[in-house]
Order: structure tokens, then sequence, then C-alpha cells
């Protein structure tokens, strides 16, 4: 074993210190009393009342976990069957172009995926609201649902998909009885990520939305254009906190059935 | 096969439609004519006149008003400009970071791994507007830097690149961190005991195989922070000041504010060329480093 | 003994359960299967060996309905299966990879099959608990696989393939993830099973050992033919060609002219420095044909004096020894630079320590101990 010298513990501290001390920061600050963001004047929690009064943030956060659970939902539909069609399609005529457009949106400026998409729906006539915000958000996180459930699949063992067919399924079957129950754990990250994306995008939903749809980011875009505020702070803190819970749950719980997998693997070969 | 044929054509049909025929529209816009009617342009290309006419109307009148005004190529320079110095900055806190958490003992490690990846599942948006209150003239670093005596009067940091140079390698860092990581993770800790079973002392050990082996995460880490950054919007128009001149900001203003929408669909294209390059580049490198794996 | 020869390939009247009628496969440019013929009948445990790369797995996967042929008709029972997808046939195969669902138990594993069949609920219990019980799996049924050791896998996919009571069971290398000692012991249940169920199996195996172990018949395969289909004895006593004689077992090949000298009997003469050879054939050679004799190790004797009235005897100096406990194998240089393995059984302690390596030796062997093999 290796071990840290000062050097990489230095590194590691400060590095540590710089990701997390900003939103350290933010936090503490969402519980000052005074309007001022940047000088203490003792605990309160007025913001958050005041944020839980807000009307205009209420609606966007209600209009944006709308869009996100509608894009997300559809972007895991879309993005697991076009993994499916990377992986296992075979040939078919244009595929070159598929896998393409599959991974260009990744690395798409989003003032350029943004722009674009508000062209098209100008030029199809299309109203904007919450529909072509879910249609924008669908199109570029179905890349990177697809991205993920596809390492996965690269990884799974086709045999299994035979053996399903060896015993009596149809392909179909195959797949929900065997394919999907296996390949579920990418397919909820794929959801996460895409839902991720959704919640946190500001750039894409200011192009293709519309004056009946306002988003949270939206919003606090433009709240925060003229300054720190003690409201905003509130809501970052209560978006940071909902996001550190899930994530420290989730990696938990997977940690956790890695463990249990791995004591059980031992035990069987020890019985062996 | 009427199965497979629904499950190939949705997707396509859905990318097709609503990613390729929208980059269609913004090549045509881009060389329209500005006119002010609502949508605020004419369109060159009537479908229904097909591509004969199109191609003798051609005309490149947007992209020559690009070369002309400078304000664009200056955007552009600028851009790269601080796309790459960022991205030589993230590469210097991160590669430390990345060669701390693969030396750290294996049970830190996922720990470690999970603290690099939370931020990334945080807003953006937040993870900037954190730095807003930080960089101000009243800001945190100011009382911090005024309270340890090392100035006297208060530095001007936000609204300027500084703040935007500061932006970029914090919300970017740990794009650097993890492949680089998952290279030295990889790496097999023999090797450096044999460069010192050789004579190397450690530094030359680590200059002469740790990062030569770690080259392939340090690629990719800086192009998929460089790739972001070039096309930045919302760090420059939070942090930086009317100074910065990047050319997502840009093509922003072009479309909000002065409603051109052939320049800014000109602005586009043109970002996208520039993006090409360094978008094979990675690709490639991505590719032979699969390659190499298997 | 067995009491009554099961041997239905030499009764014309049987009609086989599968016929390859001339198959060939193709992917892309790669011929896989060339234009290929075979029967296997009823009740058979019928072994493809081969080399990796010989075929025979695209042969399996074939009769799985995983593959199409690219010309040619596969006929299970005298119907054409050929359109037939894998879920409709009366055909289960167990993976090499076992394949076993891990997100399901054992018992969910062996009952998958049946439930695709809308079989009523206690006909799939009651075969369930068959399968465990014909495989000893009972105490594990509530398991997932992960849990259970690979040996035990290997039952699991075995029993899960067997559940549907197919008419012909498919085997992909189904010992090639367990470790020797464990492999010899369940080469004789898969034979057993084979026995009790009645269930016709083709194994796929690259492992000559395993073959000759399990089948009633080995198909010897290479670059996408047949070789040779014999019984497991013929194929190693008799084998066909040199390519068969080299694969099976550990064999010593002399190359030579044949002159006939009598009924069935000839002579051959390999090189001015040594003696000629007698070996007999059934298979007629012209004298100055060119053939290849095949000589087992074990049935050429070593000694130290020169043996009397043996048909052949040459002399030459040991090279090198192979001692592996049951058996010695002695290299033996000829003059003329030849080597000759000789095998001899250890059957008492420290015995022939009197030949040691570069001892002047004599190898003799019988003249009908080789084959004749004109290729």
């Amino acid at each position: 074993m290796m071990r840290l010298s000062w050097f990489n513990v230095v590194s590691l501290t400060l590095g540590f210190v710089f990701l997390y001390l900003p939103m350290v920061i933010l936090v503490i600050f969402s519980f000052n009393e005074s309007k001022l963001v940047t000088v203490w004047a003792g605990f309160s929690t007025k913001w958050y009342g005041e944020l839980l009064q807000n009307e205009a943030f209420l609606n966007a956060a209600w209009v944006t976990l709308k869009v996100a659970v509608m894009s997300s939902t559809l972007a895991t539909a879309l993005g697991t069957m076009a993994a499916y069609v990377l992986v296992r399609g075979g040939r078919f005529f244009g595929r070159t172009l598929f896998s393409g457009m599959i991974y260009a949106p990744l690395v798409m400026p989003e003032v350029i995926t943004g722009l674009s998409l508000l062209l098209l729906f100008i030029g199809i006539g299309l109203d904007r609201g919450v529909m072509t915000i879910v249609l924008a958000h669908t199109t570029f996180s179905m890349c990177y649902v697809s991205v993920v459930v596809s390492s996965r699949l690269v990884t799974f063992d086709r045999s299994l998909e035979e053996a399903a067919l060896d015993l009596g399924c149809s392909p179909a079957e195959a797949f929900r009885l065997v394919t999907l129950p296996i390949i579920a754990p990418a397919v909820i990250s794929g959801w996460l990520l895409a839902f991720t994306l959704s919640l946190d995008d500001l750039v894409i939903a200011s192009f293709t939305s519309g004056p009946s749809a306002t988003t949270l980011p939206i919003k606090i875009f433009s709240a925060v254009r003229l300054g720190v505020s003690p409201e905003i702070n509130a809501l970052s803190t209560l978006m940071i906190g909902i996001v550190t819970v899930g994530v420290i749950a989730a990696s938990l719980v997977s940690k956790q059935s890695m463990i249990r997998q791995k004591r059980e693997e031992q035990q069987a070969a020890r019985a062996q | 096969m009427m199965r497979r044929f629904a499950l190939i054509a949705v997707p396509y049909l859905w990318l097709l439609l609503l990613f390729l025929v929208p980059f269609v529209i913004v090549l045509k816009i881009s060389l329209s004519d500005t006119a002010l009617a609502i949508p605020p342009y004419t369109p060159t290309l009537d479908w229904a006149e097909g591509l004969g006419s199109f191609f003798s109307q051609l005309d490149f009148e947007n992209f020559i008003w690009l070369t002309q005004d400078d304000l664009y190529w200056r955007a552009y320079l600028s851009s790269l400009v601080i796309a790459l110095v960022s991205t030589a900055l993230t590469l210097m806190i991160g590669y430390p970071m990345a060669y701390g958490m693969a030396r750290a003992p294996e049970e830190w490690r996922p720990t470690l791994m999970m603290l690099v990846i939370l931020p990334f599942w945080t807003s953006f948006l937040i993870r900037v507007y954190a730095w807003m209150g930080i960089l101000s003239n009243e800001g945190f670093l100011n009382q911090f830097l005024l309270w340890i005596g090392v100035i006297d009067t208060p530095l001007t940091i936000l609204n300027t690149n500084t703040a935007v140079y500061i932006g970029i390698v914090y919300t970017y860092l740990p794009f650097m961190i993890l492949p680089i990581y998952a290279a030295l993770d990889r790496m097999d800790g023999s090797l450096i005991e044999a460069a010192e079973d050789l004579g190397c002392s450690r530094l030359s050990a680590f200059w002469l195989v740790t990062v030569p082996l770690s080259r392939n995460g340090i690629i990719a880490g800086c192009f998929l922070v460089f790739i972001p950054a070039l096309g930045e919007f919302v760090i420059p128009s939070l942090l930086g000041g009317s100074g910065t001149l990047m050319i997502g900001k840009v093509l922003w203003e072009e479309f909000f504010s002065n409603r051109d929408w052939p320049v800014a669909s000109a602005v586009a294209v043109v970002l996208l060329l520039i993006l090409v390059v360094p978008i094979v580049l990675f690709q490639r490198n991505q590719q032979k480093q699969s390659e190499a794996e298997t | 003994m067995q009491a009554i020869e099961f041997e239905p390939w030499d009764d014309p009247q049987q009609k086989p359960l599968i016929r390859f009628q001339n198959v060939t496969k193709r992917f892309g440019d790669f011929t896989a299967i060339d234009d290929l013929s075979l029967d296997i009948f009823e009740k058979e445990f019928f072994a493809l060996l081969g080399p990796s790369g010989c075929g025979k797995t695209t042969m399996m996967r074939m009769l799985g309905g995983f593959e199409t042929p690219t010309k040619g008709r596969i006929e299970l029972a005298g119907k054409d299966i050929g359109p037939v997808p894998p879920n409709k046939r009366a055909v289960n195969m167990m993976f090499q990879s076992y394949a076993l669902f891990p997100h399901l138990s054992i018992w969910d594993n062996i009952a998958f099959g049946l439930r695709r069949d809308k079989k009523p609920k206690d006909e799939i219990d009651r075969r369930v608990e068959e399968m465990l019980k014909l495989t000893r799996l009972e105490k594990f049924a509530r398991r997932k696989p992960h849990q259970i050791s690979g040996g035990q896998r290997q039952r699991v996919a075995l029993a899960r393939s067997l559940a549907k009571a197919p008419k012909l069971l498919l085997l992909d290398e189904p010992l090639g993830a367990l470790d020797k000692k464990l492999r010899q012991d369940t080469q004789f249940e898969l034979m057993d099973i084979q026995e009790t169920t009645g269930t016709t199996f083709v194994i796929v195996t690259h492992d000559q050992e395993e073959a000759m172990t399990v089948a009633s018949r080995v198909a010897v395969m290479d670059e996408g033919r047949l070789i040779q289909v014999e019984t497991p004895a013929r194929i190693y006593e008799t084998p066909n060609s040199v390519y068969v004689a080299d694969f099976i077992g550990d064999v010593n090949i002399i190359n030579g002219e044949a002159t006939a000298i009598g009924e069935e009997r000839y002579r051959i003469t390999w090189g001015d420095a040594l003696p000629p050879l007698v070996a007999t054939s059934a298979k007629p050679f012209s004298d100055g044909q060119t053939c290849h004799l095949a000589i087992r190790p074990e049935k050429v004797t070593i000694s130290t004096e020169k043996p009397q009235e043996a048909d052949n005897a040459v002399q030459g100096k040991v090279l090198d020894i192979a001692y592996l406990g049951n058996l010695s194998t002695y290299h033996v240089e000829l003059p003329t630079g030849t080597i000759i393995k000789a095998q001899t059984a250890n059957t008492r302690r420290i015995a022939r320590r009197n030949i040691t390596w570069e001892d002047p030796v004599w190898l003799s062997w019988t003249a009908t101990a080789g084959v004749m093999l004109a290729e």
C-alpha cells in the first residue's frame, strides 16, 4: 500500500475545500437574519418562509418538476431503445448517422441546441410552452440515457437473452423478463441523470419556453442577475439538500447490496 | 422484423426531427437576409422551390458581416483563450486531486469519488451563483483578505475575466478529475516500484511513469473541460463583466437582445465549425483508448 | 458389459432424430460449415469435437435456432426446422456460461421455461421439484445464482434446460468452467442423467477426453467439415486420418512407402538407414503409395535387450522421460533423428529405473499395433 504523502493530503484537502466551501457558505447564509447576504446578523429561517409564499417561484418549481418528470421518462424510453439499437441492432441503413446523432448532443454547446430547436418550433408553428421544453429536454437527455444504458448493455451476457428465447420467450418477452430487469439499475440511473439535467437546464429552456411556462432555473437566473439574495440562497439550500440526501442514500444502498452480494458469493464458493 | 424496424425507427426519427432538422434550419437561416418581421428573417430557402433556387440565391452576407465587425472575431478569440487557460488551470488543480485519490487507502476511495461526483448532481446555476457572494466587492473573499491584512481596499474580482476563470475551473473540475483518476486507478502500482528499483527518484518516477500512463485520462479530461467551456453562456453572464467576451454570450445577446436571428445562426455555425476539430480529436482519443483496452 | 448393443446408426431401419442435409453456413466470406451431412439418432449422447473455430458451435447454434443455414436443410424428427425460431423448437440448450438469470431464484430459473408454456401451477411445481431432485439441488431452490457454487450453477443450468423435457438437449462446453476434479465427477453425472431421462444429448467440446468419456458417438470436426464420425473406441483405435489420430490422444506418425507382401499385409520402407516395417491394413494400398503409420505410444514396447520375435524392432537412445505417476512416456530418438514415443504403465513402484537418459534402447511393436493411413 502506498502511503499518502503530505503533498497528496494538502492537494486533496485544498481541492475539496475549493469544491465545497462555496456551497457551505451559501447554505449558512440562507439562515441569515439580514437581507445583506454577506453580513451575518443572527439565525433565522424567515427566507424559507418567504420562499414558500413566493407564488412565482412555486409555479416555476411546479413547471420544472412537470417538465423533468415527463422529459426524463420519455428520454429513458427513447434512450434505452437507442442504446439497444446501437448495441444489438446489427447493421442498418444510416447507422453511422444514428450513432453520430446520439453522441453529438453530448458535446454540443447548449446555446446552439437551444437556438436550433427554437427555430424549428417557430418554423413548424408550435406554440412555445411546457410541451416544447419537454421535447427539447427529451432530445438531449435521451442521448445521455443511451450512453449510460449502452455501456451496461455492452457488458451484458448475450447468452442470457438466447437462453430466454430457448426456453420459449418471444423476443419481446425476453426483453421484458430478462434483459430489462438485469439492466434496470442502468436504466434507473439514466432516468435520474435525465431528470437532473432537465431540472438543471437554463439555456435550452430559455430558448424553448414561452411566456406561459417559466422554469425554476429561468426564474433563478433572472433574479440572480440582479445580485445575490437570501431568498435564492434558501432555495439553493433546499435543492442542494435534496440532491445530497438523494445521492448519499443511493450510494449507501448500492454499497450495501454490493457488500452483501460479495459476501454471499464468497460463502457459496467456500461451501463448494 | 416489424418490431425491429419500429425499434430503430422511433429514436431515429426523433433525433432526425429534433436534432438534425433544426441544424439544417440554423444553416439555412444563417444564409438568409435580416428583416424586421417576426420571425425576423426572410427565408432564402422555400422548401417548395427546391435546392436549385437555394444555391442560386445563396448568400454569405451574414458570414461576411461576422468577419467585418471585429466584435465577433474578438469574441471567438477570447472564448478560445478563456477556454484554453481555464482548461490548463483545471488540469493543474484536478491532477493533484486525482493523484491523491488514486493513492488514498482503498476504503476511502468510494467516498472521495462520491465527493467529486456530488457537485455534478447539484444545480450548475446554483454552483455558479455561490461564487457571486464570494467574489463581490463586499464578498467573503474580500472580507477575509481585508481581515488578515493582505489588502487595504477590496479587490474587484466579480464581473472580470478572473471570476470567469474561477467559475469555469470550479464547475468543470469533476470532469477533469474523473477520467484522470480512472486512468491512475487502472495503473499497476508495482510500475512505480519497478521504476524506483531501477534507480528513479520519486519525482522522476512520477514524470517518467505516472504522467505518461495517465496521458489518455489527461487528454479526455482536457477535452471534457475545453469543449463545453468554449460555448459557455451562464458563467460569463453571471460572473463576467461587460468586458468579458465569450461567443455563447454574444450569440445569446444577438438572439434575445438584437433579435438578429440570421447573424445569431451564423455565429452558431462558425462556433460549431471551431468545435469540430476538438470534438474529432476527442473521439479519436476515446477510440484509441477503448481499442487499447480490448 | 451392455446387454444390448445401442447402435442405431448401424441399423438402416432406424429414422434419425436429427438430419443435417448438405448444410452450409457462411458468415460473410467465412465458411463456418461446409456442405455437411450428418444423422443423429434418438437417445444418443453425441459429441461434436474439434479445435476452436472448427464449426462445432455453429452446428449447435443452428440446432438451437440461433443461426440459420445458408444452404441445405436441417430436420428434427423428419420436419424441416430451418424457419422455426428458437422459442418454438422442442430443443433446449445449456449455455457455456450457464446463462442463469441472475435476478431469479434457482426455482424460478428452472420454472422459467415451463411458465412460458402456460402450464398449470401444480404441474410446474411438480416438474421443478422433480428437476431439483434429479440434480440434487432441493436445498438451494430459494437461492439466487450468485449464492451457489460453480458446480451447483452448472446443475441448475442442466435442470433448467431439461425441465421442458426437450426432444433434444444441446450442451455447449457444459463442463468448461469447472476444475478438473469436479469435471470428471460431473461427466458421470451427465451420463446418468442422460440415461435416466432418455433425452438425446448433443454436446460440443474441445476436450477429447470429455468427448470420449461421455459420448456414444464422436464427430471430429475441422474447418467446417466432419472428419470422422464413430464410437469413441473406433475413433481411437481406427482413426481414418492423421488429423483424427493426432487430435485424439497421443500418437506416433511414421511416414513411408507401402508395398503389399500378402493378404492385407504391407511392408513400409521409411528411410535407407532403418529396416522396413510390417503392418496390416484392411484398406488397400498400391505399391509405392505414400502412407502414414499411426501407432499409439502405449502399443510400443521399450526394452534394453533386442526383443525376440517382434514384427518390428528399431534401436534408438532415450532423449526424454516424462514421469506422470501412473505412466511414463519415453521419447526415443532413432539414428535418423525421428522421435518415437513409448509409454509404459508404472505397475510397480520405482520400476524401470534401469532405463534412463542417453541409454540405448529397443522399441518394438506388432504388425497389428498401428494403423496405416493414406492421409
